[in-house]
């Protein structure tokens, strides 16, 4: 969906929020908000802004870049946000250095309507109020397949052997594409495979780093069997570049962010009969695992520890009021929502079959991200061929554990 | 010029203005091609099927209607409201420009008309200060930003952009004071003039040329910055670069990138009334004064 | 100049630099003698919308108490400096001893991240940086007899490459250089080869990057060099002419001894600048096949856990780096100064 339909649907949630919930019930103290720079979130902020009111004011700052900014932007005391959006993996720091504060007294008070599967918890206090989900899963092209005469994939496995299917009929060079560009998006290519083959990064309880092992060697490999059959420049794929090749028809399968699912499926840069016969499914399982080769990622909000409970409590009832079941039924095809009213749009298909599947949420670990880098940076040279698969695991490991010692989290 | 020059023989003139012409049309192709492709959709300006279609607009043709749109200015100028990155932008480049020179040209006075050690010591100093790569500078100063409440507000991002643009701007402009005879201001401290008196009434009027070139560069660096600007404005403060950013999307979000493209090109229309306007006096500018290390 | 006046004159650009870059420069260099005091960690059960599973977290009261008995952690040293992510003085021990002839042990250098950043920016800095001389002389020699009515616009013609924000110039040009592009379709035709790509290979990525470092930097030596020729003394020039030298011989002889002091404050800039590199590589998404030094730093800054005591041995090693490469030019700087001063 483009920039421009969503903020038409979050004008006129914002006209709908300004007649219905002005007030919103706090009667002073300040909400500031930082966050991504999603539509979504966007309509979120705006819903949380309908609550300004005379002694109630609503800020939001809303950066791509923000997660360089919560850490120091929280740290300050006062805070200079009272609330964040935040994600799986962007919550880590925050949780580390004790930036956001429990939720739960405010749950009593105020959200008692949250259901169970909004609230994240650690160690049993709930942390951050979660509102939408998304997941890597697989986009394939019907009429493709069908000239080969596959069903549509369900392991790894078939993908590959789809792919090369393909590639000697003669219908495409490079069937397949996904997010593989050096750095983030092939880690977290690495991430979904390595936990698709049941695999453990680290020793349970310590910080220790594990992928150097048969999980590892044979995730490796599947994802060099893919890059086979994905054109030569992958490693400069980010999610643009794979949305463009979808449209263009140059890939018949893509392992793709749910929230491409709108974008693609819409009358925009694609012609018919390549959207028409678009299909959005579960990630495929690899290696005879039982679980698709994907991560699970919610989106959500956590208040400031350095706020004062005045501008915390403020802040609590804006946001809730911000993922109202009226905010998300005006956009309800912005994002996958976790919200009581949201009807799932076709959009969503894939990420909702993905997660019936029981795939693994995205790690909440502190060191996790720290592993991430690492397995961005030292896995290219394994897909060039320079290197062996344990080679390039034992450089991730090395690079890991000079990282996690210099933060403290080995010796 | 010097009428030497134009007694070259014809051979000279033709393959020297044919290099021009060529680094010309080096130079301003990706400009032209943008300019083109900002009047398309984003199917045909970054088209994965056919480079051609940006030419001829196929997919324009069949989501607008017609082989030229003007949704990528629409789209940011009028629902982004990118004017106010530019207004913000204007703010930012104006005062950064005018306080670095003002700083600059006092301290490259000063350093030029010095010649003890510690001049050139500051010299070296400063060439450290400029090696330091920008994003490390920025992510020290977010932390006591906030603590003091500067984050986020025009007059922090001038500051800090007037601060890693000094180094430069003193490199330069001391160049330029070198080349402007000493026996000026002697003269008129012999007449009586302090130190001051004597930068302001004889090195002020001809120093012009030499503050128009690095004003320039102090313009294209505060134009250009996206370490410190994306990093220390808060949204509504934003200038046209990390709003430009903003445009583009990210992994899991998809992006308008037609509007940055037509947001760029926009944002270049005034630089070229700019230089067409003091195109003289930026060639005199240049003309006059030379930059001498 | 006295020393007061001198004094009141540089303090406001002194006061500038010394707030916003001594004390930060300072402040980094003592960030890089630390790392992280030791983290507590403990195991909880988390839960989402996703399920619940057990997974390690930090014991944030107990990390809490040390941070506090530390506040800018524990001090290593220069342990960060010879760590793998830096100069990886341990792992070259290593691979030096198990060396398999001289070119594996340049190739087991060539997988440590620094030396892999530092053969690029070495790479780039010492081909773009006389490539944007001679190339910037040259557009200024060729402006330069330009009718004046055509000066104008060339010189804003000249300053596009400058003036187009790099984010989304290299974006632009990312997409011209794509095999599908404009500019990927026609070398493809030009060198009869319809596999070609230049985001693919190392090699390619690589003149890629310096063609764009080259593009985007000319500019700058061309004003400069256009500046300086306007005060190229005719005489000397007609006197060279009338001693029957050659157009070639005028340049040589006459203009380029002009231009040698902005050839110095060129190569000054351009080899900072240029060591520096950075935009490009993230512009055209190239860290697959070339990283630099200053992409280690932002890859630091931008992961989830910022690690900015790496960064800051990072940013260090990037002065000194740039310290040593300005060496020749600054002593040659000092002569001319001690020339010219008093």
């Amino acid at each position: 969906m483009s920039i421009q339909k969503v903020s038409m649907i979050s004008a006129a949630a914002i006209l709908m929020g300004t007649t219905a919930f002005a007030g919103c019930g706090i009667s002073n103290g300040n909400v500031s908000i930082l966050g991504n720079e999603f539509a979504a979130i966007q309509a979120v902020t705006d819903g949380a802004k309908a609550c300004a009111d005379d002694g109630v004011t609503v800020e939001s700052n809303l950066n791509k870049d923000y997660r360089e900014l919560q850490v120091a932007a929280l740290t300050a005391n006062p805070a200079q946000y009272s609330a964040v959006t935040t994600t799986n993996a962007a919550i880590v720091p925050l949780l580390s250095d004790n930036l956001i504060r429990p939720l739960d007294d405010l749950i009593a008070k105020h959200g008692q309507h949250l259901s169970k599967n909004q609230l994240i918890t650690v160690d049993g206090k709930v942390m951050a109020i979660a509102f939408m989900a998304n997941a890597q899963h697989l986009f394939v092209r019907d009429d493709i397949l069908e000239k080969v005469g596959l069903d549509a994939p369900e392991t790894y496995e078939e993908v590959i052997a789809a792919g090369k299917a393909i590639k000697d009929a003669g219908l495409m060079d490079h069937p397949f594409a996904t997010t593989s560009q050096t750095g983030w998006n092939l880690g977290e290519e690495f991430v979904n495979m390595y936990l698709g083959h049941g695999g453990q990064f680290f020793k349970s309880g310590t910080a220790e780093p594990t992928v150097n092992n048969e999980a590892g060697v044979a995730a490796l490999n599947t994802l060099k069997a893919l890059t086979e059959l994905s054109n030569p420049d992958y490693l400069t794929f980010d999610s643009n570049a794979v949305q463009a090749s979808w449209e263009a028809g140059e890939i018949a399968m893509a392992h793709l962010w749910g929230s491409r699912g709108t974008g693609i499926l819409d009358d925009e840069g694609s012609s018919e009969d390549i959207v028409s016969n678009t299909s959005l499914i579960a990630s495929p399982t690899v290696g005879g695992g039982d679980i698709p080769a994907s991560t699970l990622w919610w989106d959500g909000f956590a208040i400031a520890s350095n706020a004062s409970d005045e501008d915390a409590e403020a802040s609590f009832v804006a946001m809730l009021n911000g993922i109202s079941t009226e905010v998300v039924k005006a956009n309800n095809d912005a994002a996958v929502w976790l919200v009581e009213g949201y009807e799932p749009a076709p959009a969503s298909a894939g990420v909702f079959a993905t997660a019936a599947g029981k795939t693994k949420p995205y790690p909440m670990i502190p060191f996790m991200g720290l592993m991430h880098t690492a397995l961005g940076d030292e896995l290219t040279d394994f897909l060039q061929g320079k290197e062996t698969a344990e080679q390039a695991l034992a450089d991730v490991e090395a690079s890991y554990i000079a990282a996690a010692k210099e933060k403290g989290f080995l010796n | 010029m010097s009428s030497a020059l134009d007694r070259s023989p014809r051979s000279v003139i033709i393959l020297s203005s044919a290099f021009v012409l060529l680094w010309v049309a080096v130079a301003s192709f990706p400009f032209i091609w943008t300019l083109w492709g900002s009047f398309k959709v984003q199917g045909d300006f970054f088209s994965k099927a056919d480079w051609r279609n940006a030419l001829w607009g196929t997919r324009t043709l069949i989501e607008t209607g017609s082989t030229f749109t003007g949704a990528g200015y629409d789209g940011a100028w009028v629902q982004e409201e990118f004017w106010r990155a530019a207004i913000n932008t204007l703010i930012v480049v104006f005062f950064t420009v005018i306080i670095s020179l003002t700083f600059g040209t006092l301290g490259g006075y000063a350093l030029a008309r010095s010649g003890r050690k510690y001049a050139f010591g500051l010299l070296m100093i400063a060439l450290v200060f400029r090696a330091m790569p920008h994003i490390t500078l920025v992510s020290g100063y977010l932390l006591p930003f906030f603590e003091w409440n500067l984050w986020g507000h025009l007059p922090t991002s001038i500051i800090v952009l007037v601060a890693i643009n000094q180094p430069f701007t003193l490199w330069m402009l001391h160049s330029f004071f070198l080349n402007i005879p000493k026996d000026l201001d002697e003269s008129a401290k012999v007449d009586g003039c302090t130190q001051f008196q004597a930068f302001r009434h004889v090195i002020i009027p001809v120093m012009w040329p030499g503050v128009i070139t690095t004003g320039l560069f102090s313009f294209l660096l505060a134009y250009n910055d996206f370490a410190v600007t994306s990093m220390l404005l808060s949204e509504e403060n934003r200038t046209m670069v990390p709003a430009i950013a903003g445009f583009l999307g990210s992994t899991l979000e998809e992006g308008n990138v037609m509007f940055a493209v037509a947001a760029v090109v926009s944002a270049t229309a005034p630089l070229f009334v700019l230089v067409m306007f003091f195109q003289r006096q930026i060639v005199s500018g240049l003309t006059a004064g030379a930059v001498k290390g | 100049m006295r020393h007061k006046t001198f004094f009141w004159f540089i303090l406001p650009s002194l006061a500038a630099m010394i707030l916003f870059i001594a004390l930060p420069l300072v402040s980094v260099v003592v960030q890089s003698l630390h790392i992280e005091h030791e983290q507590v960690i403990v195991v909880t059960e988390n839960c989402g919308p996703f399920g619940c599973t057990e997974e390690s977290s930090v014991d944030t009261e107990a990390t809490a108490q040390l941070r506090a008995e530390q506040p800018l952690g524990r001090f290593a040293g220069l342990s960060t400096y010879f760590d793998r992510g830096h100069l990886a003085t341990a792992e070259i021990a290593e691979a030096w001893r198990n060396r398999d002839g001289f070119g594996g042990f340049l190739s087991e250098l060539y997988n440590l991240p620094f030396y892999k950043a530092l053969a690029f920016t070495l790479t780039y800095t010492f081909l773009v940086t006389p490539l944007v001389i001679l190339l910037g002389l040259l557009i200024a020699l060729g402006v330069n007899r330009l009718p004046s009515l055509l000066k104008g616009p060339t010189i804003f013609v000249s300053l596009l490459p400058m003036i187009i924000t790099p984010l989304i110039g290299s974006l632009i040009l990312f997409w011209m250089i794509d095999a599908q592009g404009v500019i990927g379709k026609t070398l493809q035709w030009v060198f009869d080869d319809p596999e070609l790509s230049l985001k693919a290979s190392p090699a390619l990525t690589w003149i890629t990057l310096m063609v764009y470092g080259v593009w985007s930097s000319a500019p700058f030596a061309f004003v400069v060099f256009y500046a300086g020729l306007q005060t190229v003394n005719s005489d000397s020039l007609e006197a060279a002419m009338i001693d029957g030298a050659t157009r070639w011989q005028q340049i040589r002889y006459v203009v380029i001894p002009h231009l040698m002091p902005l050839v110095v404050f060129i190569s000054l800039i351009q080899l900072m600048d240029n060591f520096r590199v950075f935009e490009a590589i993230v512009g055209f998404s190239a860290q697959a096949n070339a990283t630099s030094l200053s992409y280690i730093i932002y890859a630091d800054m931008r992961s989830d856990l910022t690690r900015f005591n790496s960064a800051a041995a990072t940013s260090v090693l990037t002065v000194i780096g740039v310290a040593i490469l300005l060496t020749p030019v600054l002593l040659r700087t000092w002569r001319d100064f001690k020339g010219k001063a008093v």
